[in-house]
């Protein structure tokens, strides 16, 4: 599989590491039933057939972390962003 | 010897020497192995799996199910290996398999009289009553009976290495097709890769007589070889498999570099694995044929059509003098016109089909042959030694035909594995009865044969269009339209899977033993499914994946349930589509190598003193120094830590992970995933901290200090350091983009030292003389400074692991080593020494600091007595996770220190804590030893454990149980702090 870098370009799969689904967003800790909230955060996930954004490291190369565009049915990769520049 | 006068594509002023079987035999240059065994009239090369049937060779290519030889000895011996695509060399040793004592006298062939045991399904039934004798009995009596090579079982002498190619257009197969997309894709400027498995170009057009602009079929692939060999943007793969498609347009493929020679070269490996990207791909894979089931149809002596005619025009070997050929195609007749154009003799060809075109049946109208038409081979008749005659059907009739060699022609499969890897699947072609690629990944197109294109001049003109269509997807103008003239051989199929009536096993599968039978058996038990019908009787799960066997298995289902080709189906294949050998995927990743090697700057330097080194993470530490006399690590240790605690030592800390942040925002990052505060941390101070996961568990614990207003230095421990660092980008580029900070590991950049004991302070200074005051006043416990040695800037910090009074002093890695020079210079005179990892350890434990035993993603803070650590007055990574109710419950284990009541009694991490009297019951489990040492200080064996409501407990006496090592011993649980409670040492 190759990943495109917005850095680096179309690097090798290996040189990336795999966080998961990008959706989950870290919740307010300040929140009444921020306990549950956490819950959620931590553990629950989707488990879509088709396009996911998904998190990746670029650990061997620029250490950004990218928001991934992946159908998981067919690994087919619809672009990468960074994190950082993220809107959602 | 069978090999002609003249002709074929071998150098006959090259002789070669090979062994098979301890005979000696001689070969040419441009043989394989296969092909040397052809002339030599070789005709028995190994046993089936099995029933250790006599097999002989079946194919010409990598299809082979059945000459599968031991080639090479001793470390080199390599099994399995299909002599049909083993290139001959001067010197090759081969030796057949599953034979026992020897290839013509098999005594284990008496497993074909217990035949009904090894019938489809055998591996279920046969075996599965009663349970005990499947180890004792059946299981060694397997082994031995049936079974292919042997692996050497020593470690493999060669060097494998991994590559990555880069192209425009990949072009997979050098026939017709392949070498017209190759050249096509070329000529339009396109960077082009072009991998042939064979060590020459030209797949059929090298076998065949045909003619391509009026030119031999081998000079024309020759002459679009010179063509793309000199042009720079083409690289010629030969002897390289692709053998995987893989997501993204990359492909797997395998270079034998080195199988060709009887050793690699020094330096270089014997075989390379390529990672091929590639933008467009063009696979010109091309067809095997297939074979026919019929009575004894496995005996030596029968082979495909198509590998004769290969063995004639291409090797120049006769692989029979008389010869019948069964074919229920047109191109099967060519493989008789070709044998009496080399002079053998062919009795006759046999035609199922009522109606053959004359076109195909007049040439050979003069020839002897005797013409069957509306006839069937039912059985090969002869033994060991080969075919003696071939028994044939015809209108009621049962004829037997005189012949030394038989052979067959059922058609041809596409090689549609690597247009399947993806998840695709072959779709069944009524019209040419067989399976062609379903859906292509992307980016790949078919030509040629694989995509049932059998036609010289279809080849031609599918590769020339595929290959031109390739580079423009790649931005490439189009060349000119240049498709060589050839015509297209008839090649009309009439399919015929298995002919009944002869009296004998009919085969499907060679190569695991599969025969019609067996696929009748799975039928009548239910095992209709084609990937029930594989596992059922193992049908196509062999090294060749079933390339010959798989497709006529599936139409006998496709028979017996009365149900279409297209409903049954065929299987899936996997990579690799062709054996590799483990070895290749490992690349130079093995023993040593399995990872990288980080080294300290003071690593020579340690060698030099004595040191044993150990393994830590990817580095390598110092674990102790031995010095004169001592001859045992424990002495060495027990000196290192009492030398330190007494006077002072020095110990390389340098592969503890260092992370430089800097920036506005660094004091808030630092609160948010420490769970103590950094914000508030003064200018020139450190402070220890623990960050947790999010899920509340402890991840990490280190020393950070603050350099200065807007920059602060965190040290990790030496296993964490790459997945703290991913850890904190993660929440400061995903979580908190919003922060103003920016981070960069700098663990490689500083080397770093601990000198620790109560004449630390004195070497320090002496270090650094007039450029630093490091008295207490100056300098107190925990405080960090920048100091200039000379021209070199420095890092001095009061830190302490050991409980003494200790200072950690950092320099750019490449002063590393004359720094460790002269503070241990500094130190020897003051009655010092240097330690390592153990004495480290040792000192930590006695001072009931926690370390990786203890950090071991099951412990929350609480557990390690650190909860006064957390902070209740900000949020931090891992705050609210950590609040859950099983992870602050009273009876979680927690740390507390154990020392054997029996001072001379050894204590083993490992060791189960049980209450004294309590049945040794994994109820009555109240923890476990972490961390065991021997204490010097102390004066006996000390540990570190987590027990239940630990803390509580101390006081108690425990018993540390250790039923792997036969430890079960009294133990007092206490204070995990066994030297200098109250930190007076540290401050002094
Ligand atoms: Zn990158």
């Amino acid at each position: 599989m190759r990943i495109p870098c917005p850095y680096c370009g179309s690097r090798d799969l290996s040189e990336f590491v795999y966080h998961g689904d990008a959706a989950p967003k870290r919740p307010d800790p300040a929140a009444e039933n921020a306990s549950e909230l956490f819950y959620t955060y931590v553990y629950l996930r989707e488990n879509p057939a088709g396009p996911l954004r998904e998190l990746w490291y670029h650990a061997s190369g620029c250490r950004s972390w990218l928001i991934v565009t992946r159908d998981t049915r067919t690994h087919d990769i619809a672009g990468a962003v960074l994190a950082m520049e993220s809107a959602s | 010897m069978t090999r002609l006068g003249s002709g074929g594509l071998i150098d006959r002023s090259q002789q070669l020497r090979f062994t098979f079987d301890g005979k000696s035999y001689a070969g040419h240059a441009g043989d394989t192995l296969a092909s040397a065994l052809v002339a030599n009239d070789v005709k028995l090369v190994g046993r089936s799996f099995k029933y250790h049937r006599p097999r002989g060779i079946l194919t010409a290519g990598a299809e082979e199910p059945n000459a599968l030889v031991e080639l090479g000895t001793g470390t080199r011996r390599e099994p399995n290996t299909r002599a049909t695509t083993v290139e001959l060399f001067d010197g090759l040793v081969a030796s057949s398999q599953n034979r026992w004592p020897t290839l013509a006298l098999d005594l284990l062939s008496l497993n074909q009289l217990l035949s009904p045991f090894f019938v489809g399904g055998f591996y279920y039934k046969t075996f599965m009553w009663p349970a005990s004798f499947w180890e004792k009995v059946y299981e060694p009596l397997i082994r031995r009976a049936a079974g292919l090579g042997r692996a050497s079982g020593l470690p493999d002498p060669d060097a494998y290495e991994k590559a990555t190619a880069f192209c425009d257009v990949l072009v997979i197969g050098s026939g017709p097709a392949g070498l017209m997309a190759a050249r096509t894709a070329a000529r339009a400027g396109a960077r082009v890769i072009l991998c042939e498995d064979d060590f020459r170009l030209g797949g059929r057009l090298l076998a065949e007589r045909v003619e391509v602009e009026g030119r031999p079929g081998a000079e024309f692939a020759r002459s679009v070889e010179d063509e793309l060999a000199a042009m720079p943007e083409v690289r010629i793969f030969r002897r390289t498999q692709v053998f995987g498609t893989y997501d993204g347009g990359t492909y797997g493929a395998l270079e034998r570099v080195a199988d060709h020679l009887l050793a690699p070269p020094p330096g270089v490996p014997r075989q390379r694995l390529w990672h091929i990207v590639a933008r467009r791909c063009v696979n010109a894979m091309g067809a095997v044929e297939r074979p026919i089931a019929f009575a004894d149809n496995d005996r030596p002596g029968v082979m495909l059509a198509a590998a004769v005619r290969t063995y004639v025009n291409r090797f120049a070997a006769l692989p029979a003098r008389r010869a019948v050929v069964f074919t229920t195609t047109d191109d099967g007749w060519r493989t008789a016109q070709d044998l009496i154009a080399a002079g053998a003799e062919v009795s006759a060809v046999v035609d199922p089909r009522r109606e053959v075109p004359d076109s195909i049946m007049a040439p050979l109208a003069r020839s002897g042959a005797r013409l069957l038409r509306a006839a069937k081979v039912t059985r090969a008749i002869g033994g060991s030694s080969g075919v003696k005659a071939v028994e044939v059907a015809q209108g009621g009739s049962l004829l037997r035909i005189e012949a030394d060699g038989l052979a067959v022609s059922g058609g041809w499969n596409p090689q549609v594995g690597l247009t399947t890897h993806k998840g695709s699947r072959a779709r069944w072609s009524p019209e040419l009865s067989t399976f062609v690629p379903g859906s292509l990944p992307e980016g790949m197109r078919v030509a040629g044969a694989v995509s049932g294109d059998y036609g010289l001049s279809a080849c031609l003109r599918a590769g020339h269009d595929a290959g031109s269509a390739a580079a423009q997807d790649c931005g490439f103008a189009a060349a000119s339209p240049d498709v060589p003239r050839a015509e297209d051989e008839p090649i009309a199929v009439a399919p015929l899977w298995h002919v009944t009536g002869g009296r004998g096993k009919s085969f499907v599968d060679q190569q695991n033993d599969v025969t019609v039978k067996d696929v009748e058996i799975a039928w009548r038990e239910g095992f209709r499914a084609v990937e029930h019908l594989k596992r059922y009787t193992t049908l196509g799960m062999a090294t060749d994946q079933g390339k010959t066997s798989n497709v006529v298995g599936h139409a006998i289902m496709a028979e017996l349930t009365g149900r279409p080709m297209e409903d049954v189906g065929t299987t899936v294949t996997r990579p690799p589509h062709l054996p590799v050998a483990i070895g290749a995927f490992a690349g130079r990743h093995r023993g040593r190598h399995f990872k990288p090697t980080r080294y300290v700057s003071g690593h020579d330097w340690a060698l030099r003193h004595g040191a044993t080194m150990v393994d830590a993470g990817q580095w390598l530490r110092p674990q102790w120094f031995s010095a004169p006399g001592e001859t045992d690590w424990l002495t060495s240790v027990i000196r290192e830590v009492k030398t330190t605690r007494l006077a002072v030592g020095v110990c390389d800390v340098s592969t503890l992970g260092k992370i430089d942040i800097k920036g506005k925002d660094a004091g808030v990052f630092l609160d948010r995933v420490y769970i103590n505060r950094f914000s508030t941390l003064p200018v020139g101070k450190a402070r220890y901290g623990i960050m947790l996961r999010e899920d509340g568990f402890v991840m990490d614990d280190g020393t950070t200090a603050r350099l200065g207003p807007m920059h602060y230095v965190m040290s990790t421990t030496t296993a964490n350091a790459g997945k703290v660092m991913q850890h904190l980008e993660f929440y400061h580029q995903v979580v908190w983009p919003e922060l103003d900070i920016a981070m960069v590991s700098v663990t490689e950049h500083w080397a770093q030292y601990a000198v620790a004991g109560p004449r630390s302070r004195e070497v320090i200074q002496a270090i650094y003389g007039t450029a630093a005051d490091v008295s207490n006043g100056s300098f107190p416990y925990l405080a960090c400074r920048e100091i200039m040695l000379g021209e070199i800037p420095t890092r001095l910090f009061r830190l302490s692991f050991s409980g003494e009074m200790a200072f950690e002093i950092a320099i750019p890695a490449r002063y590393g080593e004359s720094l460790l020079g002269e503070l241990l210079r500094e130190a020897v005179g003051r009655g010092g020494c240097a330690y390592g990892t153990e004495a480290l350890g040792v000192m930590r434990v006695e001072k009931g600091h926690v370390a990786g035993n203890e950090l071991n993603g099951q412990t929350v803070v609480r557990d390690l007595g650190l909860g006064r650590m957390a902070s209740s007055e900000k949020d931090y990574v891992g705050r609210i996770m950590a609040g859950r109710p099983a992870l602050v419950a009273s009876d979680r284990p927690t740390l507390v220190g154990v020392q054997p009541v029996d001072s001379k009694q050894r204590l083993r991490a490992g060791a189960h804590v049980l209450a004294l009297g309590a049945a040794t019951t994994a109820e009555n489990d109240v923890g476990y030893v972490t961390s065991v040492v021997y204490s010097p200080t102390v004066g006996s064996w000390i540990g570190l454990a987590l027990v239940k409501g630990g803390t509580a407990q101390v006081g108690t006496r425990m018993r540390a149980y250790d039923p792997v090592r036969n430890g079960d011993i009294e133990v007092n649980l206490v204070s995990p702090i066994f030297v200098d409670p109250k930190g007076e040492r540290l401050h002094g």
